[in-house]
């Protein structure tokens, strides 16, 4: 038994060691081509300089946070910022059970994940920056137009999602030193809410059924980018304490 | 022995009433875990009082988000609020609250607030138009279930909702019909929580 929670300490230490809490790479800001295109945004969008984590958060550091910050234990937390399932995947309150200390963290409301980031003097990224870090593969800084990388990716959304997840940091970096952006986790970015795509096409036009003011539609630049449209499809339909069994976060910083 | 139980059971109370204690009286009981008013967050109103939002506990009220620049729903949300009210009695309008909170901070100033207040007429004892800091927008956001993105122009687009809350701030119910003619069940379930 003993022997047992010393090797698991020993692999959460080295799984830190290589990836750990707090471990940004850097990005260059620049002009990016969103797959998203909005009326009010012709063009690209503008991106400054920012940091992210290399891969995401863990549940060995999420429990971190949840003992420093009690009110963030799911027996003690606010129900309007996280609902019923939030941590539910973990033994107890603090502590993790059969949820493995290096898999990436799940079941975190948004709010839950950005008060973890602002602990770290961190935020949550924003959807651009969020597509910006992920258009990369291992060599290329924007691999999209690629239909080999697009079809590797699509491949893990067409997997089952009940089996375990694997441990965080596993596949290899991105062309800016970033891991997991896809096949592992969906993650939350700050700006989740700012994503309003209409359920009902049919409702357009009609201002008794309006879901939105006026002008500022969304539509999708890059139609064959179906990855992105199934995150973008994910993130519109949550709400801020929702959780889910896939949905995890890494955070971001500022860089002057 | 027992001078450290006292001691462990006054830290106990003391954290237990944390949450709250910022905004409220220090014999309110402690928040329910399903408040809105759970969310830290400071509210300027149009009367330039900056104070936790957990000071609109102690009636029920209408809360929903606004900017006062808005060109188009925006205005609806005033009306809104107005076609429930007048499905009330004069007995039940008093005991109801209703705040619209901005989304546009930056610009909505305590003047920006009051002009609106004055504009429609709004009975500035019942009504709360407020701010909260620019950087908690969408946390306050988040706990209403409404969501928004800035455009270019400095107009929003949003959805827009009314909740209804009890004196506590425990979500008794939503409502996205806005304009002149009110869902007649949220009207019920109003009415209810005024009795």
């Amino acid at each position: 038994m003993t022997s047992t929670l010393a090797l698991t300490l020993a692999a959460a230490f080295a799984v830190s060691g290589i990836g750990g809490n707090g471990d940004y790479a850097s990005l260059p800001g620049g002009s990016f081509r969103s797959a998203l295109d909005y009326e009010d945004v012709p063009g690209n969008v503008t991106l400054a300089p920012f940091a992210m984590m290399k891969r995401p958060v863990t549940n060995g550091e999420f429990l971190e946070f949840v003992k420093a910050n009690p009110q963030w234990r799911r027996d003690r937390v606010a129900t309007v910022m996280a609902e019923p399932r939030y941590l539910s995947h973990w033994a107890g309150p603090a502590e993790l059970g059969e949820a493995r200390a290096a898999q990436p963290v799940v079941q975190v409301s948004w709010f839950a994940a950005s008060a973890y980031c602002e602990a770290q003097g961190a935020r949550l990224p924003t959807w651009n920056e969020w597509e910006y870090a992920a258009a990369a593969d291992e060599t290329r800084r924007d691999a999209r137009r690629d239909p080999v990388w697009r079809e590797r990716i699509l491949a893990w959304y067409s997997r089952p999602s009940d089996s375990a997840l694997p441990r965080a940091g596993l596949q290899t970096p991105n062309a800016y030193g970033i891991q997991d952006l896809h096949g592992l986790v969906w993650e939350w970015t700050d700006d989740y809410s700012s994503l309003l795509v209409d359920a009902d096409n049919r409702n357009q036009g009609d201002p008794d059924n309006a879901r939105f003011c006026g002008a500022g539609a969304l539509s999708m630049d890059d139609r064959d980018n179906y990855a992105v449209l199934m995150r973008v499809a994910m993130l519109s339909s949550l709400d801020a304490p929702d959780t889910t069994a896939n949905l995890g976060f890494r955070c971001a910083r500022d860089l002057p | 022995m027992t001078r450290l139980l006292q001691i462990l059971a006054a830290g106990a109370l003391l954290l237990a009433s944390l949450p709250g204690v910022a905004a409220s009286p220090a014999t309110d009981p402690p928040l329910p875990r399903d408040s809105i008013y759970q969310l830290p967050v400071q509210l300027t109103d149009h009367a330039r009082r900056t104070r936790g939002w957990a000071v609109l506990r102690g009636k029920p009220r209408l809360v929903g988000m606004f900017y006062t620049s808005c060109q188009y729903i925006c205005p609806l949300i005033v009306d809104s609020g107005r076609a429930i009210e007048k499905q009330l009695t004069p007995a039940e309008r008093a005991r109801l609250g209703v705040v619209l909170i901005s989304m546009d901070p930056e610009r909505d100033t305590p003047a920006a607030l009051k002009k609106v207040i004055d504009q429609r007429k709004l009975d500035g004892a019942r009504w709360t138009l407020a701010s909260p800091p620019a950087g908690e927008v969408r946390e306050v956001a988040g706990v209403l279930g409404i969501r928004y993105r800035p455009l270019a122009d400095g107009e929003f687009n949003h959805t827009s909702a009314l909740v209804l809350v009890d004196a506590d701030g425990r979500i008794l119910a939503r409502t996205e019909q806005m304009g002149s003619r009110p869902d007649p069940e949220f009207v019920a379930v109003v009415k209810q929580a005024l009795r």
